[in-house]
């Protein structure tokens, strides 16, 4: 089941250039938020701030809370335990290209010291399964490499990847961007059906795709949360004159 | 949960779920250990670094084994041993000149040599010939590069020398005689020998050097040389040579430095004889090849001394030249790939 | 030329000029074209004399005997190139590991000043002349050993393949998109993990190039085993015995006055060519065939 974040006086620098300031937010359980905004206003450094993936980068720096259900994300609990917990799903399909389907689903699992070889069976099936490549794949889960699938059935490997280790959180920065309409279609899908049983937090620059996938929508700009609220309101009746600017298109 | 203003694609019309703040205290994960690898992340971080310092810590027992054994030699003779001319391990008295003469001529022919056939050939694969040529010829010059020094100096001994023998060095000696510089006994063996089996080696990496360089000039200096006009030659001579005039200079230095500690291949052919002769024709000996033939059977601990005196100093002058050389390539091409990443 | 000229003088002028420049032009490509011929003219002599000279005495007596005393016809080379092997064994599995760890540490550590010098030490490392090397090796083991020994040997080939693996590990793993380890590191999987299952896999063929390349490098290298390893007639497989390697062979049989070692030189020098070129060029061809093939998407 997904769990409760909390994000609390979250600001995030690239060295000397400060990226957010003083982001305040809270994700429902078992719901999909969407995060919408121009390209450069933080969303994307947002999201890598909810698994800690901001500080892979040389001199970046973050500072304020974050919490995931019950656990601290800066505070006692280490990058990699919290990740464990808090899925990601990336802009451009990444699956590792030496290794073939099925070590791709089980990576995550495998490279944390799981070797039970039937456990592992039964997650890359059930994890192939619930991003709805299973049937598309599972003559060849050994034979083929992950880099060898189409870019829409290389990002729901890379969904089945995220899965396999059980998080409660999905974040997904822009997972459909890369990708062509019949593809963002079936990711939408899924995304419909994964929210029953996970946190999602999704990024994207496509209005549409956060109107049509999440109950939640956030506006960001310029590093700052212009606007948060139910989906149906920010694209109906958006309170903030720059939120209706950019919404109705009139910059962005 | 409806929108009015983009309809979904297909509508499963799941009710709002209640907000379910309640969450389990503790998720057990059960497949996996939930150790957190801090611990192995620090010792592997610590395990790399121990390799990297490493490299530095070569470079220190180098220095030190050097410095420490050649310290006998040192108080013996102190800075005349880099201007004495004698060298006498019967008498255990020793000058290290014709070993320094004998490295610097011979690098320095090399180097006139090797530069315009380097440069020629650097130029020619990059700007001039057809692309198919491309792959095979720089394959082939990193193949002599991938030659041992010990089969140079097999070929040198039994096919450079005879020619040098019968044919060039007579002709030289008519031509140049009076210049001094091609007088004497044509031999075959001596520093001409030397100087152009230097040459053959040091021509791949000077040329290598220079061919990456020359790549790393940035295509609109070519073509705004070209858009006024240039012919071919003058494009590479006005927008590419003098682009590249740094790095090439690096290469050059690059290329001075393997010739000053080549070793077999100048043993087997400049004749090991330690006199300072004006005639190219002349044996002579490096300082290398002193090391390489005498080391083993040094008996004397000053004898012994010497010659690592002789490398500390071998070692100290390739030091600087390559560390020269690199500062030149890298301020040409630095920053290209190690930029990218991130 | 230039239609709009009405003055017919400075476009006959241009004209002449630009005779002279095609001139030039045509010249200079044909310099550069017989710097190539002149340049590759050695490597097809050496090449074809190896062929000549070598092929004739390379038999199954060559490669499986040990040398037979002066004069006694016969013999071979089985000691020497069992020596090599020896002795390139021990410097592999010296310098190898640290070469790679130390590649890793600046692809994945070291972008940062004290990477820049690690950087600069390694390549000016690289050119420190072998000679050298081989003092070192003998002050460090075979002083204090009191012998000659393969050890020794084997210690002064691992300095010198240290660089050259550091460095094109380095560029291998700067070869592997970023995005590859942060998919790692978004599963949870640590660091370390991540590096030598994921990023060191995606490259393992590259920093397979490298050490091959540092062993082609070495595998010839005679002067550091000169006064390490110090060559032994005999058949010798005992680590802390002096050696027998085939380049030490090819130099004591090429500047010996006997016409039957400089046959035996010929072949053993053949020999040696065809492993490293061998070597060379198969990891060129695996490079060409795709080696990353999986790390540029």
């Amino acid at each position: 089941m997904g769990v409760t974040i909390h994000v609390e006086n979250l600001n995030a620098w690239y060295g000397k250039v400060q990226a957010l300031h003083d982001i305040n937010l809270k994700f429902e359980p078992n719901h999909a938020t969407a995060l919408i905004g121009p390209s450069g206003c933080g969303k994307s450094t947002f999201i890598r701030c909810l698994n800690r993936m901001h500080e892979t980068i040389p001199e970046a720096r973050v500072k304020g809370r974050v919490r995931i259900g019950e656990l601290d994300a800066y505070n006692g609990t280490s990058a990699t335990q919290l990740r464990r917990r808090v899925g990601m799903v990336f802009q451009k399909p990444n699956p590792f290209p030496s290794m073939s389907i099925y070590d791709n689903v089980a990576s995550g699992l495998k490279l944390n010291g799981v070797r039970n070889r039937k456990q592992l069976d039964e997650v890359v099936e059930r994890s192939l399964n619930a991003s709805a490549l299973w049937d598309e794949v599972k003559d060849q889960l050994h034979k083929q490499s992950g880099a060898g699938l189409s870019g829409g059935q290389q990002q729901r490997l890379c969904i089945a990847r995220a899965l396999a280790v059980e998080p409660e959180v999905l974040l997904m920065d822009e997972p459909c961007s890369a990708l062509d309409p019949i593809s963002t279609g079936k990711i939408e899908e899924l995304i419909f059906q994964l929210k029953e049983q996970y946190t999602i937090v999704i990024v994207t620059h496509n209005m549409q795709q956060a109107a049509r996938v999440a109950e939640f929508t956030g506006f960001f700009l310029l590093g700052k949360v212009i606007e948060f609220d139910k989906t149906e309101k920010i694209f109906t009746n958006p309170s903030n004159k720059r939120t209706e600017d950019y919404i109705t298109g009139r910059f962005g | 949960m409806a929108n009015q203003a983009f309809p979904r694609p297909q509508l499963t019309g799941q009710p709002v779920s209640q907000k379910t703040t309640v969450e389990p205290k503790t998720r057990p994960l059960p497949l996996m250990p939930s150790s957190s690898g801090e611990v192995a992340d620090r010792l592997f971080g610590f395990a790399m670094l121990t390799c990297a310092v490493a490299i530095l810590g070569l470079l220190v027992l180098i220095v030190y084994e050097l410095v420490g054994r050649s310290q006998l030699s040192w108080h013996a003779f102190g800075w005349k041993f880099f201007a004495g001319r004698d060298w006498n391990p019967v008498e255990e008295h020793f000058g290290a000149l014709p070993f320094i003469y004998g490295t610097l001529v011979s690098s320095l022919l090399a180097l006139i040599i090797a530069v315009p056939l380097a440069v020629g050939v650097a130029v020619f694969t990059t700007e001039m010939c057809p692309k198919w040529l491309r792959g095979p010829l720089s394959f082939t010059t990193e193949l002599l590069a991938a030659i041992p020094s010990v089969i140079y100096g097999l070929w040198a001994i039994f096919v450079l020398v005879p020619l040098l023998r019968q044919y060039v060095q007579p002709f030289l000696a008519r031509t140049l005689g009076w210049t001094g510089l091609f007088e004497g006994p044509p031999y075959g063996i001596g520093m001409l020998a030397a100087g152009i089996i230097l040459a053959i080696m040091i021509v791949p990496i000077i040329s290598s050097i220079t061919r990456e360089v020359l790549m790393v000039v940035p295509q609109h200096q070519r073509e705004g040389v070209l858009a006024l006009g240039a012919t071919r030659w003058e494009m590479i001579r006005i927008g590419v040579l003098r682009n590249a005039r740094a790095g090439i200079l690096g290469g050059v230095i690059l290329g001075l430095g393997r010739a000053l500690g080549e070793t077999m291949a100048v043993t087997m052919v400049i004749g090991n004889r330690p006199e300072i002769a004006r005639s190219l024709f002349a044996p002579g000996y490096t300082m290398a090849s002193v090391i390489a033939n005498e080391f083993s059977e040094a008996t004397g601990d000053v004898y012994l001394s010497a010659l690592i005196e002789i490398g500390l100093a071998l070692f100290l002058v390739t030091i600087v030249v390559n560390a020269l050389a690199r500062l030149m390539v890298w301020s040409v091409t630095r920053g290209l790939p190690a930029r990218a990443h991130v | 030329m230039s239609e709009r000229s009405s003055n017919s003088v400075a476009q006959s002028s241009l004209l002449r000029i630009s005779l002279w420049r095609r001139f030039t032009d045509c010249f200079a490509t044909s310099v550069a074209a017989l710097t190539v011929v002149l340049v590759l003219l050695p490597l097809g002599a050496i090449f074809a004399y190896l062929v000549y000279r070598g092929i004739g005495s390379i038999n199954w007596a060559f490669l499986t005997q040990t040398p037979k005393p002066v004069g006694e016809a016969g013999g071979g080379m089985a000691n020497a190139i069992g020596g090599s092997v020896l002795i390139l064994g021990i410097a592999s599995l010296l310098g190898v590991p640290f070469g790679i760890g130390a590649g890793i540490y600046l692809a994945e550590y070291g972008r940062n000043r004290f990477g820049d010098i690690i950087r600069f030490t390694s390549d000016v490392l690289n050119g420190v002349p072998s000679i050298v090397i081989g003092i070192v090796a003998y002050s460090v083991v075979v002083l204090r050993q009191k012998h000659f020994s393969a050890v020794a040997g084997g210690f002064a080939l691992a300095i010198m393949m240290v660089p050259t693996i550091t460095r094109t590990t380095e560029e291998m793993l700067l070869l592997v998109p970023q995005s590859i380890r942060e998919a790692a590191y978004g599963l949870g999987v640590p660091r370390w993990r991540t590096t030598l299952s994921i990023t060191l896999r995606t490259a393992t063929s590259g920093v397979i190039t490298g050490v091959m390349l540092a062993f082609a490098r070495v595998a010839g290298e005679t002067a550091p085993l000169l006064f390490t390893a110090f060559g032994n007639q005999y058949w010798n497989l005992n680590v802390n015995q002096s050696t027998a390697a085939l380049p030490l062979q090819i130099f004591t049989y090429a500047i010996s006055p006997f016409d039957e070692w400089h046959r035996q030189a010929w072949a053993g020098a053949l020999v040696l060519i065809v492993l490293i070129v061998g070597a060379v060029a198969a990891v060129r061809i695996a490079v060409r065939r795709g080696a990353l093939a999986g790390a540029n998407n």
